[in-house]
């Protein structure tokens, strides 16, 4: 009951004799290449980034040189696996080589409590070292680098471009204001999967919503790719399934977080519907124009680079949006996007998008009222599948921008981690039931490329009622896949 | 400029001798035949009809004035008839009163006849036996003329003294029935009182299976007319008879009527050209039933005959019938019977929106070939925005397959529930050409089109979806050919998350052969074995191919833990596990499944040794050789 969420190394309000509880939070984040500066006296040259900036010269050359001799000592042990993190009692260090001989490095500073003392004396700090997991922050450190890569292509890409000079500019341009967006403290087992929620939809719908894109594809010939979206949830994806992985990351908890809907607008807010012909419509450009009437509108798009193992294209990305439907449409960097093409974009989708939105909708009401809402799971899980990044889960409340919010205690979703720890270390199919500390029981099953997570609050239950329990929520809830019992 | 015209004649028209004075020509409406008589039956009748591979030909003994013809296939003998009751050889009637002009006689069955004089109308049954006519019933009306339609057997009267007022009956099976009378508005009333709706503008016909009265309506040329047009009325058994559409012509003249495949055609004399209405078909800018040429008007395509060259077209009397007769009597002296025919290739070319254009052609009688070659066509160019009028043509062929198919169903309903329910013989649906299945479009369409190197393959799989889309619309249940046909093209250009999208939302339903068709797919994708085990798993039914598929996989444990949970271990093939088990060399796991069949035999036959029915000996000797003797389950005795 004394811990709190409370932001980044800012101590709780605690007042009196109260423990103060700190969070994970980032010490430091720097990205170097060991090549840059071979001889002594050049080091400098080999950091390409360093977060915060206002860190000593030397000091920076210090760390960087640190976390290179750990990564070069231990490679010794085992070549193929260099190491991952280092554990120390203060903080944790993740090291990251996503192209070659380029080292991203995240320290973060491990949870703590601070005990206050009699009268006088300093309070005794005691460092959390076993509270963050690996497998969580490793994920972190890589979706960092992930999104870079969308907005920004490869390291090497950018050093052909314009050598070293471009590509600190571009690190230091994009991670300034993405480390801001770093929430370590509530980061956790879906950060490790990285997943997508697809929304659930009957075959017709889809079929429209297919029927749909194919049209507006086939009209609008530029556009190269689409993605389509239902309440920040997932339906269709043009783009390869990695792409739309980090894509998906971006669209859901910084890009649509950022927009209110139009509906819930006032009266003589801008965001009103717009009038097509007789068609009420309530499309709208996330990105680019915010207003097609005004005429100092931009027509600038965001830039983002997909397919970076092969044919690396750089793509304008549209997010467009009526109700709650959103729609990425991208199109090849190359051309030039105006006035022109958005009204002819806006006047195309925006009925069509108006109509389609309320279709699902609707249909979607029908389905949950078929289903009926005894239907609707008592269970608190996660469930992951590793072939389509297919999430879900009944744990998490609508992520924000600034924070994803659970309905249970940080304990429970660290024993969930711990399992799926479990769960990477083997390739056979396994289950894993453990008994909380409280009265919660938490099971966790990995079925070929599926894994689910259930925690249940049952007083006095044994081993085998919960077993039953688990069995219960699969042949109700998972009955059309292929889940091994 | 030979796609121009619509209409043509049709190949092999019935040629019969000119009328003369010394030959008489009659054509039987009913029968669809001409008769040629030459010098009044004593020398000869020749009877021809266009489906009549030879003709008949008898000699009559007696002078004919008047003929009508009963069934002269059946060989049934041709009676005659006289004013008066005078020179009928065969059989003879007097009919009428004294002063009564007999206006002409309608067969309405093989043994019935209705005679018509100017002052009634009176109904027989022929008795051939006997060689005489009994009087099934009569009505007295004042007449002028009548028009008789065959293929429903009603028989229009024209009756007051501007003739404008008809009266319609009915026969059926020895029954005259007086339907409700209704007036022809005339264009003009004129005020000395005579006859001024003439028999030649009135014809009655079968148009979608109902009974039309179409009355061809000349405006006078005063005032700014645009022109004749023909009025519809429509005429029902009962109830009153209604104006329910109207032909524009948008000219004046002298005008035929036909009507083929349940179009009107009006031919129009000084112009030599013919115009084509279909009355579904509904012009958007008018509620009324108003209706314009689907066409711009054509001349009928030039007919050739052998050793003549080509023919013109001449005159044409309205015949209310699918036949047009052109008695071509200025060449060589002899005369044709035509049937007049509709060329659709012409339409799909003139006829420039698709959407009207498949409405028409669904509504066509041999319309089959015509609908998958413009399908074909459409989905060749793959012109810029043509995927929205793909779907507008895919869903109206879809309605038509859908209507059929249900028709077809309610029939195997009713036919499985017996005639004890239902009292009327239930009838079969026919299956019309415009009935466009799945396997039709698959043949002809489809599957060349998926083919085609020349258009893309975004375009070539939107159309697919588009057809599945179409199909899901209609509830119709999508054949695997077509789920097929998607998966090879998604496959072909290396699509396979779209698949994976695709069947994660079931666009793509389950069965066992897609199911099979996914596993072959694992080492190209390898999510498609975890998509085809949930497909199996949802069938149901599939319970011995997961088991199989877990097999391969060397997932013994996860096989025999599967089968329990549904059920199925006591009826599995222990050789089959063990087999497996064996298979990956995992000592523990062969102990494992080994144990679990001997206690499995211990419950079912209360020994835990395995049957030689078995064929485990094998098994049972590692499992001694591996565990020793003792690991075996000890036999409970007793």
């Amino acid at each position: 009951a004394l811990i709190e969420e409370v932001g980044i190394g800012t101590p709780g309000m605690a007042t009196g004799m109260q423990e103060k509880q700190y969070t994970p939070s980032l010490l430091n984040f720097f990205i170097y290449n060991p090549k840059f500066g071979p001889r002594e006296g050049e080091e400098e040259k080999k950091i390409l980034f360093y977060h915060p900036s206002d860190v000593e010269k030397n000091e920076k050359i210090r760390n960087v040189g640190l976390c290179e001799a750990i990564v070069q000592f231990t490679r010794t042990f085992c070549p193929s696996k260099p190491a991952k993190s280092l554990h120390t009692q203060k903080n944790r260090q993740f090291f990251f080589e996503p192209e070659e001989n380029f080292w991203i490095v995240m320290v973060v500073r491990n949870p703590m409590v601070e005990k206050p003392n009699k009268e006088g004396k300093p309070p005794t700090i005691e460092y959390q070292e076993e509270e963050i997991l690996d497998t969580v922050y490793g994920a972190v450190l890589q979706q960092c680098y992930s999104m870079y890569k969308l907005f920004n292509g490869t390291f090497a890409r950018a050093m052909e471009a314009g050598g070293v000079e471009l590509l600190t500019q571009k690190l230091e341009k994009f991670f300034y204001r993405y480390l801001q967006t770093l929430h370590l403290q509530s980061c956790d087992l879906l950060d490790v999967f990285g997943g997508i929620s697809f929304f659930p939809l009957d075959k017709m719908t889809y079929l429209k919503i297919q029927s749909f894109v194919n049209r507006v594809e086939e009209s609008l010939s530029l556009i190269k790719y689409t993605a389509f979206l239902y309440n920040d949830q997932l339906i269709w994806s043009g783009l390869e399934q990695d792409d739309m992985r980090i894509l998906y990351k971006y669209l859901t908890t910084s890009l649509f977080p950022r927009h209110s809907e139009p509906e819930l607008a006032g009266r003589d807010s801008p965001l009103r519907p717009e009038v097509a012909g007789n068609l009420l419509h309530y499309g709208r450009f996330l990105t680019g124009p915010s207003n097609l009437k005004d005429p100092e509108a931009k027509f600038r798009f965001p830039k983002i680079f997909v397919n970076t193992d092969d044919s690396y294209e750089e793509l304008h990305l549209i997010v467009y949006k009526a109700m709650s439907a959103a729609v990425c449409f991208m199109i090849s960097a190359s051309e030039e996007l105006g006035r022109e093409f958005c009204e002819q974009l806006d006047g195309l989708v925006g009925p069509q998008l108006t109509l389609l939105a309320s279709d699902i909708c609707e249909q979607y009401n029908i389905n949950r009222r078929v289903s009926g809402p005894d239907k609707e799971p008592q269970f608190k899980f996660i469930y992951f599948n590793h072939m389509n990044l297919a999430e879900k889960s009944t744990i998490h409340m609508r992520k924000t921008a600034s924070v994803s919010l659970t309905s249970v205690h940080p304990d429970l979703m660290k024993i969930l981690g711990d399992i799926h720890a479990d769960f990477v270390r083997v390739d056979e199919d396994e289950e894993i039931i453990v008994k909380a500390m409280t009265d919660y029981w938490v099971v966790g099953k990995k079925s070929d490329q599926r894994e689910l997570y259930v925690i249940l609050n049952q007083k006095n239950a044994n081993l085998i009622e919960v077993n039953e329990e688990v069995k219960r929520l699969c042949a109700t809830q998972f009955n059309n896949i292929f889940f091994l019992d | 400029m030979s796609e121009e015209h619509y209409l043509e004649l049709c190949d092999s028209p019935v040629q019969f001798e000119n009328a003369s004075s010394v030959n008489n020509v009659f054509f039987d409406e009913a029968n669809k035949q001409v008769f040629a008589v030459r010098s009044g039956g004593a020398t000869g009748v020749v009877v021809k009809g266009p489906d009549d591979k030879n003709s008949i030909a008898f000699r009559y003994e007696c002078a004919l004035k008047s003929l009508c013809f009963a069934l002269i296939k059946q060989n049934r003998p041709v009676f005659s008839f006289q004013n008066g009751g005078q020179g009928g050889s065969e059989i003879s009637q007097v009919c009428g009163e004294k002063n009564a002009t007999v206006l002409g006689f309608c067969w309405t069955s093989w043994n019935e006849i209705v005679f018509i004089t100017d002052q009634g109308v009176e109904f027989y049954q022929v008795l051939p036996d006997k060689r005489s006519l009994k009087l099934l019933k009569s009505h007295s009306i004042n007449v002028n003329w009548y028009v008789y339609c065959p293929e429903t057997s009603v028989i229009l009267l024209s009756t007051t003294v501007q003739g404008n007022v008809l009266q319609p009956f009915a026969f059926k099976c020895g029954t005259m029935s007086k339907m409700s009378k209704f007036e022809i508005e005339l264009p003009v009333v004129t005020k000395p009182a005579k006859i001024i709706l003439s028999e030649r503008d009135i014809a009655v016909a079968t148009i979608y299976g109902q009974l039309y009265v179409m009355y061809l309506k000349h405006h006078s040329r005063t005032g700014n007319n645009p022109g004749a047009e023909v009025v519809l009325y429509h005429l029902q058994r009962e109830g009153a008879c209604k104006r329910s559409h109207i032909l524009k012509l948008n000219t004046t003249g002298k005008f035929a009527l036909n009507v083929v495949d349940n179009l009107v055609i009006v031919h129009h004399q000084s112009s030599q050209t013919s115009f084509m209405f279909d009355i579904k078909m509904k012009d958007t800018d008018s509620n009324l039933n108003i209706h314009q040429p689907v066409l711009p008007a054509r001349s009928i395509h030039p007919y050739k005959i052998a050793l003549t060259g080509p023919a013109a077209v001449g005159s044409q009397t309205p015949v209310p019938c699918e036949l047009c007769i052109l008695f071509l009597t200025f060449l060589l002296g002899s005369g044709y019977l035509w049937y007049l025919q509709v060329k659709l290739k012409p339409v799909v070319s003139l006829l420039q929106d698709k959407s009207k254009l498949m409405e028409f052609l669904l509504r066509r009688r041999d319309c089959k070939m015509v609908i998958l070659s413009v399908c074909s066509q459409m989905l060749s160019r793959g012109d810029k925005g043509s995927l929205p009028v793909v779907a507008i043509v895919f869903d109206k062929l879809n309605q038509v397959y859908k209507e059929y198919l249900e028709a077809e169903q309610s029939y195997t309903m009713a036919v499985e529930c017996g005639p004890s329910r239902g009292s009327t013989a239930h009838k079969r649906p026919v299956r019309t050409q415009a009935v466009i299945d799945q396997s039709d479009m698959y043949t002809h369409v489809l599957s060349l089109f998926t083919e085609r190197k020349d258009v893309s393959h975004k375009f070539i799989i939107a159309v697919l979806m588009e057809y599945i889309r179409s199909l899901n619309q209609f509830q119709i249940t999508v054949q695997h050919y077509l789920y097929e046909l998607v998966i090879k093209t998604l496959v072909q250009h290396n699509l396979l998350y779209m698949l994976h999208q695709f069947l994660q939302y079931h666009v793509l339903s389950d069965s066992k052969p897609l199911a099979c068709l996914l596993l072959s797919l694992e080492s190209t994708y390898p999510p498609a074995h975890q998509l085809s085990l949930d497909m199996l798993k949802r069938l149901s039914t599939a319970n011995d191919e997961i088991v199989e598929v877990l097999l391969s996989k060397q997932q013994v444990l996860g096989a025999l833990r599967f089968i329990r949970s549904v059920g199925g271990h006591d009826n599995i093939s222990a050789r089959k596990f063990l087999d497996a088990a064996r298979q990956t060399k995992d000592q523990m796991l062969f102990y494992t499944i080994f144990r679990f069949f001997e206690q499995r035999n211990q419950r079912l036959r209360g020994s835990p040794n395995f049957t030689p029915g078995e064929h485990c000996e094998e098994h049972v000797a590692y499992f001694k050789q591996a565990f020793g003797e003792q690991a075996f389950i000890k036999p409970v005795t007793l």
